[in-house]
């Protein structure tokens, strides 16, 4: 058995075991134990490649162990540790199972070596975790999962075909470097940035993510766009089209996370705008850029996992996540407050908090490799960074209006994931050079120069004025939906901020589309129903009449077919 | 005396079941009928292993019947493609009737027991008779055999749905027409070379070249065995059959009746033709390619919009013999071993979903789908069943399905036809539409109020688990599996001499 070895294994044969744990307090220091083991299983391992397993004609290595994967399987396991913790009130043995399931499928994949199993894993982390948005259990529910699954499982679909094309030109299936140029990577690439959620391609995240259960949110957040991230630093470092996708990805974003008002919502937007960042960094495919990479992602694990939880712990003392019904609360949710705040300085990379080390190291290689207007772009979504989910998550939750809401410091538990969680993103920010000795590179970067710091201020600084000034003037859109303006009075004296029209008429098309693609799509399958339906032409039972006229007329064929 | 009884194992395997089918009917009362067609079938299972086990080196075993030398005399003749389809002929027939004995107890009337496990066993010896035999008429014989017991075995599921017999009634016409072609093909054969044994069909065919009865002989057969392994659009027979029959019948017929022609249509296109003139490739280039084409997608889709659970199944039979015959279509060492792996990999995994149907039925009453709400509930292992074997349809690594579909695919790639792979996956999209159909309405609707369904009994479980088991093991470890189609194809294109190679 030793041939299908992998850390992924134990968190499978937990998920067997889970369910017949009968005692809950006993189920949830178990599942803890699970990311832990697994984490010992590899973490003083030698790099190299094992467990080679003979699948029919092909070769299957299912645990291959270097600088990358470590990196990444690393952050998974403090992740499924944390959301886990963060999950302990929950007595689900659906969600508890899905959580592990589907951390243990994204480690599997990130140690596969080659491209079957990669692919397996894949479509097990989409099954996987799709149950962590029906634990929810309503009908809205049900249907974004439908949707989110259909996209994961196609994902999953063209990345198998890609697969097949690619064995059949190179006749090979390991999962290294690949050039874009036939048909078999492009489709690769495709399933790739399905799930990284490239622009056009990103739906599922922000429609699926705020739908999942206020503990799932939590752990789909870490594992499968990172996953993505991971299988194209791989697979596609230094692929120059990367570098434009990951810039629009940065940037478009941001619009739509300063008018949303559900604050789950905001963060997967916000998600996705720091995937743009990993996705220039694999672009660019310097070792700097690639490094940080490997270390942002690293760091956004942490520290989106801490903004997904303090959201998520004050939807579960308030029971909303919307900024509109929400504020104030800094003084009923103290802790919450200053764990969700640390969250909001790492993500807008504020010096000595962990999204400044990493995210440094990208900017640095876009200037470094002459790509000027990336790194302008990169400089204008960080502020667009720090206007949304810097202070606005906190903003709208703990300060903006009060709206009078009498609630509870989130529960223990909650706030020790929390706690642990910030606790990283400070020693990682203020001790960069323990994450900078594991990335696959060695780094000779000094992330604290006065240089680097001074603009960094700057820029942030401007960004909060910025923001000061527009919630000042009540122009700034969070405001929109709570402060009772009178919308006549709006279109007529000021226009309407720039963001929010354009991104409204954007999604206006889209929704659009979207009416027309599904009234198409009804059409076409009620022609459908109707010839194959159980009473249509072709279902319906025939007489033996119809078999003999058949009969002939295949007989006829045939025999014209044989005379020619 | 061992070694004796190894030189008839041939015979053996066809005159064990024939023979115990009237002791059967005879003295079958009080349920003696249901251990001794068991053991029989246990016993053919284990003659059939011996045989694949002797063949497995790619030797072949001719027997003569009665010491008669062929061509005048009947041959048997066992080479790693038909003791392949022994095994699973057997071996499916051996599980089912494990199966049966407590569905059969429900679905058909006491009074019949006898003579429901006789005509099972004579329709398994049809179908091994087919299977083994070397002579083209012994063929038919051998075909008919199984098709008349097999429209008996249909009408056993009169007691549950008066349906059935409706059902059996237009099979015997349809099936009847379709042997009628069969024999007309082999009449003109015989014209032509004044011998009915397959070899030596095949060696003097060569020696007489091309003809007009030739050509039209091979059409006459080619229609007949389509209309045998329902191949679309001859395929009209098989929904009602396989819907009405009783659960075990379903179960027994769709993983080996529609096999074992298969198997009959891969001999006659290759041994006896042989393939030395350009019309058979367009035969099978211009039409069957297309069809069975069409037959997966119309067929998924009715299976899609499907109210019951068996028509479900039975509809995705006839999607997945468009599989089959794609393989068989692409005329490459691989398309044929997709075919032959595909044999096999289909039986087991539907099989086992016309087995979890027919532990619904016992237990529910109905495969009506609306009906099945919720019911994962009350029978965990027989839904968890119907999920994995239901993977395995679908074509999801790690079940054998992937196996035979990956083979496909790379089949139709090395001659570069593009749309053919694309649909061949794009195709897996729908089966996965209606085995998440099943799956959604069994696990995540709410059961009717009040209904309680205990789990189904444990000799029914079982066998459904060998299936889905099989599927899993098959589709992790398929070195036997592949080998064995491997050398299938090997025997196949070697003994047809392709003239465009």
């Amino acid at each position: 058995m030793s041939d299908l070895a992998t850390p992924a294994l134990i968190y499978f044969a937990a998920a067997l075991v889970t369910p017949f744990i009968r005692w809950h307090i006993a189920r949830a220091i178990f599942l803890l134990s699970v990311p832990l083991v697994a984490l010992a299983t590899f973490a003083f391992a030698q790099y190299g490649a094992y467990s080679n397993l003979p699948f029919f004609e092909l070769h299957l290595t299912l645990f291959r162990l270097d600088a990358l994967s470590y990196v990444f399987a690393l952050v998974f396991s403090l992740a499924a540790f944390l959301s886990l913790l963060y999950a302990w009130h929950i007595r689900d043995r659906l969600e508890q199972v899905s959580s592990l399931l589907y951390a243990g499928a994204a480690i599997g994949a990130v140690f596969a070596a080659d491209l079957v199993t990669l692919f397996v894993f894949w479509e097990g982390t989409a099954i996987a975790s799709v149950f962590l948005i029906w634990a929810r259990r309503t009908e809205g529910a049900y249907h974004t999962g439908l949707r989110y699954l259909a996209i994961q499982v196609g994902s999953g679909l063209l990345l198998l075909v890609g697969i097949i094309l690619n064995y059949q030109d190179t006749g090979s299936i390991a999962f290294e470097h690949m050039e874009l140029g036939s048909l078999a990577t492009w489709l690769i690439f495709l399933a790739f940035g399905i799930k990284c959620a490239f622009p056009l391609l990103n739906n599922w995240l922000q429609d699926a993510y705020p739908a999942a259960t206020l503990t799932g949110t939590v752990t789909l957040s870490a594992f499968t766009t990172k996953l993505a991230v991971y299988a194209l630093a791989r697979g596609f470092a230094g692929t120059e089209i990367l570098i434009y996708i990951g810039a629009a990805m940065t940037l478009f974003p941001v619009f739509f996370a300063a008018i949303e008002n559900n604050l789950r919502r905001v963060l997967a937007y916000s998600l996705n705008n720091q995937l743009g960042f990993m996705v220039v960094g694999i672009g660019i495919g310097t070792p700097l850029a690639l490094d940080g990479t490997v270390a942002h992602a690293f760091a956004h694990v942490i520290y989106k996992g801490l903004l997904f939880m303090s959201v998520g712990a004050v939807l579960y003392r308030t029971g909303t996540d919307k900024a509109s019904e929400l504020g104030g609360l800094w003084k009923s949710m103290p802790l919450t407050m200053m764990f969700c705040i640390v969250g909001a300085l790492s993500i807008s990379a504020f010096p000595l908090f962990s999204g400044f080390i990493a995210k440094s190291l990208i900017v640095s290689a876009s200037a470094d490799t002459g790509h000027f207007i990336v790194w302008l772009v990169l400089l204008a979504a960080s502020v667009g960074v720090l206007e949304h989910a810097g202070i606005k998550i906190p903003y709208s939750m703990f300060f903006g209006h009060d709206r009078g809401l009498k609630v509870k410091e989130a529960p223990f538990h909650m706030l020790l994931a929390m706690g642990l969680a910030a606790a990283l993103c400070i020693l990682v920010g203020v001790w960069p050079q323990q994450l900078y000795a594991l990335l696959p590179y060695p780094v000779d970067y000094a992330p604290y120069t006065t240089d680097h710091v001074l603009t960094q201020l700057q820029l942030l600084f401007f960004a909060g004025l910025a923001f000061a000034v527009l919630i000042r003037t009540g122009r700034y859109p969070v405001e929109l939906r709570g402060v009772n303006l009178d919308i006549d009075w709006l279109y007529r004296r000021f226009l309407p901020n720039l963001f929010s029209r354009l991104s409204s008429a954007i999604r206006a098309l889209w929704q659009a589309a979207a009416r027309f693609a599904a009234g198409r799509t009804d059409r076409a399958l009620v022609l459908l129903f109707r010839a194959h339906g159980p009473h249509g032409l072709i279902a319906r039972a025939w007489p033996t009449s119809s078999m003999v006229l058949w009969i002939a007329v295949l007989l006829g064929i045939t025999l014209v077919l044989s005379y020619l | 005396m061992l070694q004796a009884l190894l030189h008839q194992l041939p015979v053996l395997q066809i005159v064990l079941p024939l023979v115990a089918a009237p002791i059967v009917a005879a003295f079958g009362g009080n349920g003696r009928g249901w251990m001794i067609a068991f053991a029989t079938s246990l016993i053919a299972f284990a003659v059939a292993a011996t045989l694949f086990a002797e063949v497995l080196d790619g030797s072949v075993i001719s027997y003569h019947l009665g010491g008669w030398a062929p061509p005048i005399g009947i041959e048997y003749r066992v080479d790693i493609l038909n003791a392949f389809v022994l095994v699973i002929v057997s071996g499916v027939s051996a599980i089912c009737l494990l199966y049966a004995r407590a569905s059969i107890a429900a679905e058909v009337e006491e009074k019949n027991h006898a003579f429901f496990y006789a005509t099972f066993l004579l329709c398994m010896t049809g179908l091994l008779g087919v299977t083994i035999t070397g002579d083209a008429f012994n063929l038919f014989v051998f075909l008919e055999i199984s098709s008349l017991s097999g429209y008996a075995l249909i009408s056993a599921g009169a007691k549950r749905d008066r349906r059935a017999l409706t059902a059996a009634y237009n099979y015997l016409v349809m099936g009847t027409i379709g042997a009628t072609f069969f024999v007309i093909g082999l009449g003109l054969l015989y014209m032509l070379t004044g011998t009915l044994n397959m070899a030596d069909l095949a060696a003097r065919l060569t020696g007489y070249g091309d003809s007009r009865t030739l050509r039209m002989g091979f059409a006459f057969i080619f229609v007949g065995i389509a209309l045998k392994l329902a191949m679309f659009p001859l395929h009209l027979w098989l929904p009602n059959a396989y819907t009405f029959a009783p659960s075990a019948v379903s179960s027994f017929l769709s993983a080996t009746a529609t096999k074992v022609a298969v198997y009959a249509l891969l001999r006659i296109l290759f041994t006896v033709f042989g393939f030395d003139s350009a019309f058979e490739a367009n035969v099978l280039r211009l039409i069957v390619l297309p069809l069975a084409i069409v037959a997966i997608f119309v067929a998924s889709f009715v299976a899609i919009f499907a109210e019951d659970l068996k028509r479900m199944l039975a509809w995705s039979s006839i999607a997945q013999i468009g599989y089959m015959l794609i393989g068989i279509a692409l005329l490459s060492h691989e398309g044929l071993m997709a075919t032959v792996i595909h044999l096999f990999n289909h039986a087991v995994a539907k099989a086992a979903l016309f087995m979890v149907a027919g532990a619904f039925m016992l237990r529910a009453g109905t495969t009506s789908i609306p009906d099945l709400r919720g019911i994962a509930r009350d029978m965990p292992w027989t839904s968890a069943a119907f999920v994995l074997a239901g993977l395995s349809l679908v074509g999801v690594p790690l079940t054998v399905g992937f196996i035979s579909k990956w083979y496909l695919v790379q089949a139709a790639l090395t001659q570069n036809l593009w749309p053919v792979a694309l649909l061949v996956v794009l195709s897996s999209l729908l089966t996965l539409t209606y085995v998440w159909r099943i799956t959604e309405t069994i696990y995540m609707r709410e059961a009717p109020a009040g209904v309680r369904r205990s789990e189904a009994p444990l000799s029914m479980l079982i066998p459904t688990w060998i299936f889905t088991g099989l599927s899993l093991y098959f589709g992790i470890d398929a070195g036997l599996t592949s080998m064995a189609a491997s050398r299938a194809a090997n025997a196949l294109l070697g003994a047809s001499n392709l003239f465009w190679q």
